[in-house]
């Protein structure tokens, strides 16, 4: 593909295979979690709250070690994995999906919650006011005004996940082609001392970082004019 | 409690506000929900809407029942137009799409159709605008039509005039008198401020502290003793009459309400038509005799119903307009001195004259 080797694009595919399929599962997760933080009273969504943010926190490792245990042959996950006769989800792709999706999810989860917290209740109190059910109020009125939080979730909880580095590595391991990611082929290129690999690879990452934090800016001015 | 009326019966507790209100209003013409802030206005629209849910509630609306006991009739299956004190309009639709967000969910007759409350509203030039471009007073007006359109069988406006300057406040008030002439539209109309009262509404609740303190059509209330209305220092009375006569050399329209006529400064009037008038108790003086060569236009024979001392000096007396005193109410504020010199009393036949009586304004609506 475009004259370059294998050993750099396959990482590439797969890491945007990773990141899209994680955005999407993260955008069904969050938006739940986040309405419900957004509006309830109740001490125990602090509490949810706290949780949802542990991975901002944790060292990477430690994330990915529980992780490992859980995916594992003697974890859920192992049990999940043996329904289609395999042994686990660790060192699966299946297993960076649900990693990626744990270890991204306060990045999609906090801006989503921001916005609706932002809109305040009268929308939605307009909106009932009308005859819109609950749940035709939510997605013809929450989620439209929410829409920025949508785009900056799906942003941050998109470029978090291409740059991920430790959990992959604890649950992943380097199986090129099925959890070999970009990040992780950066780091055998240069352990492999091929160089000139690890150039190309670690500039594309620095083009696609700076196109992320320009889109987000974006974003916000469009955001602080709607709410303006 | 016939069906055709509204009845409301609130028993809550919210930190150290305690609401305790009821009252009942007629199905029909504008009743206004008045107090003084932090009285509990807003929360019983609140309640009657549904977007609150009073602890111990029973919402009746023309035999409808919408909480009562352990039932709870939730907010979007009211047939309600509810305009708050800000417009809260959907910043992420246009105009038009605002005002037919209630239109596609709702069920019943229709009102009004979407053209008749674009014009009704003046909202032609506005439906493919922004809600953020437009001043206070388009928002507000937008909202008004997104609720009329949403087919409600009760209209709740929560202070809708207090969030603007007055320009705005003088821009929406003749849409309200229209709606209030051409719909049959029961309204609850929750307002602190007594101008927009002695306007548009018909019947009054006033609400103190939680508790109604009193209920009844405008005029009534205006002159109860009992009341507050008659000692404030604004106290006036809002009368409703017919137009016999216009004289346009002088600028004069003859209004027949009971008990008497009144000739009060009018652009224009038509002879048939029902105007309001606004008489000031501190424009009505009191005589004995009736006076002669004076430019007092309306001196009118009148019984003193009752009185009450309003401050240290002064008194206020509820005046029955004809010498039976059966006519509609006045009110007269005078000083205490010249009560006790006249030996002014209830009972007492006397010439109430009106220095001033005002036609409630009414602007012409640009199409």
């Amino acid at each position: 593909m475009f004259g370059l080797s294998p050993d750099i694009w396959r990482p590439i595919i797969l890491t945007l295979e990773l990141a899209s399929l994680t955005t999407a599962i993260l955008l069904v997760v969050a938006t739940p979690i986040a309405w419900w933080l957004a509006r309830s009273h109740s001490w125990w969504a602090e509490i949810v709250a706290s949780v949802v943010a542990l991975p901002l926190v944790l060292p990477p490792t430690v994330l990915g070690f529980y992780l490992l245990v859980m995916l594992g042959p003697d974890g859920p996950g192992g049990a999940i994995a043996s329904l289609w006769g395999a042994r686990t989800l660790a060192f699966s792709f299946t297993g960076l999906v649900i990693g990626s999706v744990i270890y991204s999810l306060p990045f999609v989860v906090q801006p989503i919650r921001n916005a609706f917290a932002a809109m305040g209740d009268r929308p939605m109190e307009a909106a009932a006011t009308l005859r819109a059910s609950p749940w035709r109020a939510f997605w013809t009125v929450a989620v439209p005004l929410a829409r920025p939080g949508f785009l900056t979730g799906a942003i941050l909880g998109f470029a978090h996940t291409v740059g991920e580095f430790g959990v992959v590595l604890m649950i992943g391991g380097n199986i090129p082609g099925v959890t070999k990611v970009l990040s992780v082929a950066i780091f055998d290129f240069v352990e492999t001392s091929r160089w000139p690999e690890a150039h190309a690879l670690a500039a594309g990452m620095v083009v696609f970082s700076f196109v992320v934090i320009l889109s987000m800016s974006f974003v916000e001015k469009r955001m602080g004019r709607l709410s303006s | 409690m016939s069906d055709a009326s509204i009845t409301v019966r609130l028993r809550d507790q919210r930190g150290a506000f305690t609401l305790d209100a009821s009252f009942e209003a007629p199905g029909r013409g504008v009743t206004a929900i008045f107090g003084p802030s932090g009285s509990g206005k807003t929360t019983v629209l609140r309640c009657i809407a549904g977007l609150h849910r009073a602890a111990h509630g029973h919402v009746a609306i023309k035999g409808d029942v919408w909480q009562d006991g352990a039932s709870f009739r939730p907010v979007h299956q009211r047939p309600i137009g509810y305009v708050f004190q800000e417009a809260s309009l959907f910043s992420h639709l246009s105009v038009r799409g605002n005002l037919l967000f209630g239109a596609r969910a709702a069920s019943g007759e229709p009102l009004l159709g979407f053209d008749e409350a674009v014009a009704l509203l003046g909202l032609a030039p506005l439906l493919d605008r922004a809600p953020l471009t437009l001043s206070g007073g388009e928002r507000q007006r937008v909202a008004i039509g997104r609720a009329l359109l949403s087919r409600p069988r009760l209209l709740l406006m929560d202070e809708p005039l207090s969030a603007l300057d007055r320009a705005a406040r003088e821009e929406i008030l003749p849409f309200l008198e229209q709606l209030h002439e051409r719909l049959s539209l029961p309204v609850l109309y929750v307002t602190h401020d007594m101008a927009e009262v002695e306007r548009l509404a018909d019947q009054i609740i006033l609400m103190e502290k939680g508790r109604v303190i009193g209920a009844g059509p405008l005029a009534q209330m205006q002159s109860d003793p009992a009341l507050p209305l008659m000692g404030a220092r604004e106290a006036a009375v809002s009368l409703e009459g017919e137009v016999i006569a216009f004289d346009p050399a002088y600028g004069l329209a003859s209004l027949t309400v009971a008990g008497g006529v009144f000739l009060v400064p009018a652009l224009k009037a038509e002879v048939g038509e029902r105007r309001r008038l606004r008489i000031w108790a501190g424009d009505v003086s009191l005589a004995l005799a009736a006076p002669s060569g004076s430019t007092i236009v309306n001196i009118l024979p009148a019984r003193i119903l009752d009185a009450r001392q309003s401050g240290d000096h002064q008194m206020t007396a509820v005046l029955g307009l004809g010498e039976d005193g059966a006519g509609a109410h006045l009110l007269a504020r005078v000083t205490r001195r010249s009560w006790e010199q006249l030996a002014l009393a209830p009972g007492l036949v006397v010439h109430a004259q009106v220095k001033g009586a005002a036609l409630t304004p009414r602007h012409t609506i640009q199409s």
